[in-house]
């Protein structure tokens, strides 16, 4: 298909980062990323769907080389709409990650799409719940090891 | 005391509200039907927004606390109600489920919904044209790895809730660009 990510497990792949982060869930327990309480799993998935199907589609690679010129002004549309539901989202569950005090796979989500963000000039200024959580996530040991500088394929020039 | 029913608020034509249907009817759970007119703009009203502040179908009540995105709701109703379970056991069969439900969820339908389709404009019906088939074209061939009778093995799942609305979504499409071509007005939603 084309896309990235993609895990190879079992020899088998698996793609849509989505469907892969409940695979790890369910495979590796250790550090769980959903509560155990039915409302706040719903809660944490609702999160990653509002990024995952509510605005990172609308602003990947190949949608923006088909919107073409205005590709910059279609992200920054979409990513700023986006954001105003999710702090809405947030307002009600938050603690000190998106939903109460532990990281979930709704921070997982969250971390990437402000990268995101921040390439497309959103002000961020106007998301103070988003902004608190991705900056108490930023210390956190996992989310700089994914960091894209933190990556073997980031160029010089971006680490 | 009883538990009040779940309280649905829907519209006919959406695929998303479509989706949490088919497991509602499929785990037998009863429930409230609140339609939200989408091309009347039901779900930007003051009314609704108390309700969702987002605007958009479906959301679900339950317990008091209002649940939204369909694949969020449908995970909770699978969870909740493990009654005709809609997911495998087996942890790799669970996630091509899922895989098919974002492959749908994320890849598909939200570059046709209503307000992108709004925000393009005239090209609007070969755009949501363009998406579906496109993403059509990736589920034929994650299907062919993974189907039996339905789209993972031979019980059904969250995915074919996913797929039937896509399908239906897929027709009209085909059905508005001809009618298009023919110069006659076939509404998008």
């Amino acid at each position: 298909m084309g896309q990235v990510p993609a895990l190879i497990v079992e020899d088998k792949m698996l793609t849509q980062s989505i469907s892969i982060m409940e695979y790890l869930e369910e495979t590796y327990p250790q550090n769980p990323l959903l509560p155990k309480e039915p409302l706040l799993r719903a809660k944490v998935r609702e999160i990653c769907e509002v990024i995952g199907s509510g605005i990172q589609p609308l602003q990947n690679l190949s949608v923006l080389q088909k919107i073409g010129d205005e590709k910059m002004e279609w992200g920054h549309y979409y990513i700023n709409k986006g954001f105003f539901a999710l702090e809405q989202l947030l307002a009600g569950c938050a603690g000190k990650y998106s939903v109460g005090d532990q990281v979930t796979l709704a921070d997982c989500c969250l971390v990437p799409q402000v990268y995101n963000a921040n390439r497309f000039k959103v002000d961020m200024s106007q998301f103070p719940i988003i902004s608190r959580i991705h900056e108490a996530l930023n210390s956190v040991e996992a989310f700089k090891a994914a960091q894209p500088s933190n990556q073997p394929d980031c160029p010089e020039d971006l680490k």
